[in-house]
């Protein structure tokens, strides 16, 4: 994973809450084997509509996408963290987050920041009137910003999180410093707890 | 020293806790599916990494699967693709894998406790958020993403912050004809799609134990509806009863042991949560969804509502794009919405029980001429127990199409799927838009209620029904 200390460009607004990943990704797409190529499914049935924000001109290129609370509902599926980055998103501003997107975001570099509903409503309304306005995502201080309107204000991301996206750390490798600890823990596991394997009424 | 349910589990299973990082937690099983996994598979050999405990670790095919004719040729290409991927990463890495015409072969979270592999105490993860079903035995259960997939496949162990804990206890005793799904729908509606959201909500109270596992498995299933990390429900004689025997159940003195251990993951009396909401089953009715996500739902006796009387401005603009996506006016009632098809199984409802439960419904009745009805067992072992039963017979002669085992229009990947602008009854957990095929409308709703409105032709309870006493 790359690290991503600071996310800097123009951003879209869909005005939503409780999106869920199947609007992001739909399932239709979930039977590629590849992380890549989802961009062109991000969206995919709300981009059918002309006036839908991601087919705005000022989108292409858009690098933060600021949207309503409980964003990334639903599947587990990482295929809408995939998709969001494909698409050329490094970065979600939202008043809250579902719990499996905001691990799997983590997971694969994308900035989940958690902002008040007042910063995401200023946000919202300082790009309705300058749609070329950047923005700044400054994951090390935790400050999302628009400079050339003198606004900043702080967004919550968990500590672990930070470090991890500033780093650009492989997770495993971190849990893999642990390894002795977990062979002592397997060796104190209680030997009735099962395993799988073939049993009485397997056929295959 | 008063503790819950979920810091026991939490605790068991804590590797390690290193300052500055996330609690490290140890994993007893991994349920890997065709659709999430492939690309988890290949980081791990482009790493050159191992799966640390191919023993611990079950693999079936759900998602994409085709239910009409299983042991005929995969006509989707992608599909097929997922499937042989799985075959190969399975071998490959001496994982045990229930294949398409497999006896064992079923959606993931009817599998995992039909096998015995899901027991109290545990904690079980899946790269699928309906994980949280397995709750259900005391275990702690949830979804994961690709990329946690691979830590699991890799370390058998989990970061996680630890989340806060939230009881939801249902009082009292659940009216006649109000059901396991009726109960979790209304638990959605009173707490919100995001009112679990960082929490692991134990169910308590006395009409969550009087459901039978089946049940159980329902409520907790559909935690992540309401945004929660997982659901849990303390294990008692009905949790015992059910493992009793299971081919990977302890056996002999081994489960005299284990039985030992189970009884001790209660909530201490006097442990305090960080959230706790009350319900009182009494006030509890038959439900259905009317909008695109799970918390707007309404009784049958109830009416489309107007998004004006809604408080926050969000919520009115969210039904209002309900609404005009479901194709509803406010006012009508509920009972005067024509379905086009019914949809009976999934992860939420494709057990047994929930066969059961339609079929009795549908005895002795006919489908409406203008619906098409699809009945999709949980698994194949569902399907077999359904058929020595007679239930096949039942849906068959009443006009259902008996299908083979499978996630199917739940999610709609394997091809099952609404057309645009059709409306469906949909025993399945989410009625987002285009859940169940582009432009589909779904209402979520009980077997018992899918079976009555399957032959009514428009939503109805089984006591609506002519000739029900």
């Amino acid at each position: 994973m790359r690290a991503v200390r600071r996310v800097e460009g123009r951003a879209v607004v869909i005005d939503r809450r409780d999106i869920d990943t199947d609007q992001i990704i739909p399932a239709a797409w979930l039977k590629r084997v590849e992380r890549t190529g989802f961009g062109a499914g991000l969206f995919e049935a709300w981009r059918r509509d002309p006036d839908f924000v991601l087919n705005a001109p000022a989108a292409a290129g858009a690098s933060i996408l600021i949207a309503g609370a409980n964003f990334g509902c639903g599947s587990s599926r990482e295929h809408a963290v995939w998709a969001l980055q494909d698409f050329g998103f490094d970065a979600v501003i939202a008043p809250s987050f579902a719990d499996i997107f905001r691990g799997n975001s983590i997971g694969a570099g994308l900035v989940t920041a958690q902002a008040a509903e007042e910063v995401v409503a200023t946000l919202g309304a300082a790009l309705a009137g300058d749609l070329e306005a950047q923005l700044v995502v400054d994951v090390a201080e935790r400050i999302v910003a628009i400079p050339s309107a003198g606004f900043a204000a702080p967004f919550a991301l968990p500590d672990y999180a930070r470090w991890r996206l500033l780093e650009g750390l492989d997770d495993i490798g971190v849990t893999l410093r642990h390894a002795d600890a977990i062979t002592e823990f397997e060796q104190r596991r209680p030997d009735w707890l099962p395993i799988s394997g073939p049993h009485a009424h397997a056929t295959t | 020293m008063t503790g819950r349910l979920f810091d026991k589990v939490w605790q068991r299973h804590l590797v390690a806790n290193p300052d500055g990082e996330p609690p490290l937690l140890y994993i007893d099983l991994h349920l890997v599916h065709e659709v999430t996994s492939p690309q988890a598979f290949e980081s791990i050999e482009l790493a050159g990494r191992t799966v640390r405990r191919p023993d611990l670790t079950v693999a079936t095919m759900d998602h994409d699967v085709p239910t009409t004719n299983p042991l005929g040729p995969i006509t989707d290409p992608l599909a097929a693709e997922q499937m042989a991927r799985l075959r190969k990463n399975c071998e490959a890495h001496g994982i045990t894998l229930y294949p398409l015409g497999s006896a064992e072969q079923g959606v993931v979270h009817v599998i995992g406790p039909q096998l015995g592999l899901t027991q109290p105490g545990m904690t079980v993860v899946c790269g699928d958020s309906h994980t949280s079903t397995h709750g259900a035995f005391g275990a702690l259960a949830f979804g994961i993403g690709t990329t946690e997939v691979e830590h699991v496949l890799a370390t058998q162990t989990l970061r996680q912050v630890k989340p806060q804990a939230m009881a939801v206890t249902v009082d009292g005793q659940l009216p006649a004809g109000v059901t396991a799904k009726d109960l979790v729908l209304g638990i959605i509606a009173e707490i919100g799609t995001g009112g679990g959201t960082g929490s692991v909500i134990e169910y308590r109270g006395d009409a969550v134990r009087a459901l039978d596992m089946a049940g159980r498995m329902t409520v907790c299933n559909m935690s992540i509806e309401a945004g929660a990390r997982a659901g849990m429900i303390g294990p008692d004689d009905t949790t015992f009863a059910f493992l009793e025997g299971r081919p990977h159940s302890p056996k002999g003195a081994d489960w005299e042991r284990a039985l030992d251990d189970w009884r001790s993951l209660v909530t201490d009396d006097g442990a305090e949560f960080d959230r706790e909401v009350r319900i009182d089953a009494a006030t509890l009715r038959p439900v259905v969804t009317w909008g695109t996500n799970p918390a707007q739902s309404v009784t049958i006796d109830g009416v489309v509502p107007d998004p004006a009387s809604f408080e926050a401005a969000a919520q009115r603009q969210a039904a209002q794009r309900a609404l005009d996506y479901m194709g509803l006016r406010p006012g009508t009632s509920v009972r005067d919405i024509r379905v086009d098809t019914v949809f009976i199984g999934s992860c939420t409802n494709g057990r047994l029980a929930d066969l059961r439960a339609a079929a009795g419904v549908l005895q002795g009745r006919k489908v409406n001429p203008a619906v098409r009805a699809i009945v999709v067992p949980g698994s194949a072992r569902v399907k077999a127990e359904a058929e020595a039963e007679g239930l096949d017979a039942v849906f068959i002669a009443a006009g259902f199409e008996w299908r083979s085992a499978g996630c199917s229009m739940c999610l709609g990947m394997n091809g099952d799927i609404l057309a645009p602008g059709e409306r469906s009854a949909s025993t399945s957990n989410r009625n987002f838009e285009g859940r169940q095929g582009p432009g589909g409308r779904t209402h979520l709703v009980s077997p018992a209620m899918a079976a009555a409105t399957a032959v009514a032709g428009r939503f109805a309870v089984p006591g609506d029904l002519e000739g029900a006493g």
